[in-house]
């Protein structure tokens, strides 16, 4: 009954999902859902040029060198080290837990949720490379370093507030970033006679 | 035993369509170096892709061989560059941004694992004379 009222045909609609499916092959294959990923790092701003380099005067107990090689070994402070030790140097190192004389001096500084609490706070980590290290091994030590920092700021997030830090709110994250603050510093250049 | 009513097949592949044309980035530049890219643990996603300035490092592709040989070369957008001219190739992605957008301006790294850090370390020192400041070594994961 109804059918005999249809004067108008229907647009055959039923390649629609070919074609779909073509347009969704086409973008499966060009999709790289590559998140990009990496370490971010902030750069020092340029000295201006008509300033000589000057020397920043820091403590030498305060200043951790590390030098990479153009055999891509590691020198943290005055020995040799594989970059599996890294990571527990550099922690050792910022957290000065004893107060070691010879580690970064602790300095009183009030924060937030945490009080008065004393802070490596003008410790330095100075990273140098060659020009021949490989690009891998100083990526490879750049890691451990902020795997350093990571871990610290973990432990304390946890200590204190029974969460990771990823987890902890801006407020609560900014005061755990100033008990460890991360102060990397990436040398100026300089060519230790490799070949 | 009535056919399979297949009327809303089109509409599920639309929607897996629409998915797919979402989350998919085209890539804007041809490759012409290849790299590998170094692995690392402690790595943080790359927000706001367009605020995000990249820069290839690597050995030419095959094809460039016989005309670049086989050093490490820069790439920044279509073509082979040298370090002298990331300080105006950076100006000049800087100045099309927004204003507001300029100082969140990403410079992402994107180096060969095998590559000497000479170049690398010539590079971080033009872009830090362009003030581009925020960097990101790109890495893959390692496990």
């Amino acid at each position: 009954m109804a059918r005999k009222k249809r004067k108008v045909e229907e647009v055959n609609s039923s390649s629609t999902a070919d074609i779909a499916f073509l347009l969704l092959i086409f973008f499966l294959l060009t999709t790289s859902m590559d998140t990009d990923k990496g370490l971010a790092r902030r750069l020092p701003p340029p000295i201006p040029k008509d300033q000589k380099e000057q020397d920043v005067d820091i403590k030498k107990r305060n200043l951790l060198p590390i030098l990479v090689n153009s055999q891509n070994q590691i020198l943290a402070g005055s020995d040799f080290i594989e970059i599996g030790q890294l990571r527990e140097r550099v922690k050792e190192f910022v957290l000065n837990a004893n107060d070691d004389p010879h580690m970064p001096e602790k300095i009183e500084e009030d924060i937030p949720f945490f009080g008065k609490m004393m802070i490596t706070k003008n410790h330095v980590i100075s990273l140098m490379n060659d020009v021949g290290t490989e690009y891998q091994a100083y990526i490879s030590v750049q890691n451990e370093l902020v795997g350093a920092y990571n871990e610290l700021r973990n432990d304390l997030s946890k200590s204190k507030f029974g969460k990771s830090f990823d987890q902890l709110g801006e407020e609560e994250q900014k005061a755990v970033m100033k008990v460890y603050p991360m102060k990397i510093s990436e040398a100026e250049p300089k060519n230790y006679g490799g070949k | 035993m009535p056919p399979l009513n297949t009327s809303s097949l089109p509409d599920l592949i639309f929607t897996l369509l629409f998915f797919f044309m979402m989350v998919t980035t085209m890539r804007e530049v041809t490759l012409k170096v290849q790299f590998k890219l170094p692995q690392a643990t402690e790595l943080q996603k790359l927000e706001k892709k367009s605020l995000v300035t990249f820069i290839y490092v690597g050995k030419p592709t095959n094809e460039f061989r016989a005309k670049m040989g086989s050093e490490s070369r820069i790439q920044l957008n279509d073509a082979f560059a040298e370090v002298s001219e990331i300080q105006d190739y950076i100006a000049q992605e800087k100045s099309s941004m927004k204003e507001e957008d300029q100082p969140y301006m990403t410079v992402s790294l994107k180096v060969d694992k095998e590559t000497k850090m000479g170049i690398v370390t010539d590079i971080k020192q033009a872009l830090r004379e362009a003030y581009a400041l925020k960097i990101n070594y790109s890495a893959v994961n390692s496990n």
